[in-house]
């Protein structure tokens, strides 16, 4: 009895927890201005990104060699999509506003994606730089 | 015996808590944040004990179950020195952390106490279910504790981005593992919890994430972690 109380609510914090670190997580990103070229390459025009552009982000971002430190976060961040997936099936029809909420939460994750996609193209131009170099 | 998965997950996690340490001093946060690289250091000293035992009296043998609960108990401890290390942090300014401490120190033996009383009045007195119950114990009063403490954040307006990306990323693991260890209280006997300790690589990674990513100074408000698209 004590151990399924223990679960819930576990459970349930940790949907909280997790939300808000992905939250913090895109907060932070939305800081970044995109540069040009990542715009460029990875086909995003100008203007606020879009909840399906997520997917090829991520499929871009598996092309990148990785500086280190953001694959983990990208997956915490497909997880947190998926998940938002999944309460957009439920409520789309009921509920047209949180359906357009969390198709904005949806473009941030896809905004986080093409920030790590800018931080491993610059990486990338770095190292083919300092290649051209020796 | 151990599979070639079982390997893996061990050096997974072994590996990324050294690259934590070793991000930890490269960005000099190993004074702010002491806790944590205690934390850390002593999770790869269990880490390697745990399988100095495993090769020495096998996975099956009672040395090594007695082994893997009660550094599992003592690292969560160790947790809770982090964990009281960023409420001294948020609190450093209003001069109470130190109540604060002394206070999650009482809980904590408190937890101790009432599991061992509740193993010690049932009919079974394994000491493997006292450690597994205590783990199960210490992991939720860690989640209340870290609800507690980003209740203050949230209430202080604490706005160090850094800061708040740790106190999350210990609440997202406390709550998977309290919510594991429940779990394996209710469903003693399934093959799947050795892999769930895939969950310990969350820790140090996120950590690692925002001690490369976030710098010292970053500043974000709340209202903007609790709904990033106002």
């Amino acid at each position: 009895m004590i151990a399924a109380l223990i679960f819930a609510i576990s459970f349930l914090t940790l949907l909280q927890f997790f939300v808000t670190y992905c939250h913090s997580v895109i907060a932070a990103s939305r800081r970044h201005e995109l540069s040009e070229q990542a715009r460029e390459i990875s086909g995003v025009a100008s203007g606020p990104l879009r909840g399906d552009q997520f997917r090829r982000l991520v499929q871009l971002l598996a092309l990148c060699p990785e500086p280190g430190g953001d694959s983990i976060q990208v997956r915490a961040l497909s997880a947190y999509f998926n998940l938002l997936g999944m309460a957009r099936s439920a409520v789309q029809w009921t509920s047209p506003s949180a359906s357009q909420w969390i198709e904005t939460e949806r473009g941030g994750c896809a905004y986080v994606a093409a920030v790590a996609l800018d931080r491993r193209i610059q990486y990338s131009r770095m190292m083919l730089a300092q290649q051209a170099g020796h | 015996m151990l599979g070639p998965v079982d390997y893996l997950i061990w050096i997974t996690i072994f590996l990324v808590e050294l690259s934590c340490v070793a991000i930890l001093l490269k960005k000099r946060a190993f004074t702010q944040h002491f806790t944590i690289v205690l934390y850390l250091l002593a999770s790869l000293a269990t880490s390697a004990g745990r399988y100095l035992v495993l090769a020495t009296t096998g996975f099956t043998s009672n040395a090594y179950a007695y082994f893997y609960y009660y550094s599992d108990a003592v690292l969560t401890i160790f947790l809770f020195f982090v964990l009281m290390g960023f409420y001294s942090h948020v609190f450093s300014e209003m001069g109470v952390s130190k109540m604060v401490r002394g206070g999650a120190m009482l809980l904590l033996g408190g937890t101790a106490l009432i599991s061992y009383h509740m193993v010690a009045s049932s009919s079974d007195r394994l000491i493997t279910r006292f450690a597994n119950e205590l783990s199960q114990n210490l992991y939720f009063v860690g989640v209340v504790l870290t609800y507690l403490l980003w209740g203050a954040m949230m209430k202080l307006r604490e706005n160090r981005t850094r800061l708040m990306q740790l106190v999350l990323a210990l609440g997202v693991y406390f709550s998977a593992f309290a919510g594991t260890y429940a779990l394996k209280n209710m469903y003693p006997n399934s093959f799947i919890w050795q892999y769930f300790q895939l969950i310990a690589v969350w820790l140090p990674v996120s950590w690692a994430y925002s001690f490369m990513k976030v710098p010292e100074e970053a500043r974000m408000a709340t209202a903007r972690v609790l709904a990033p698209n106002q």
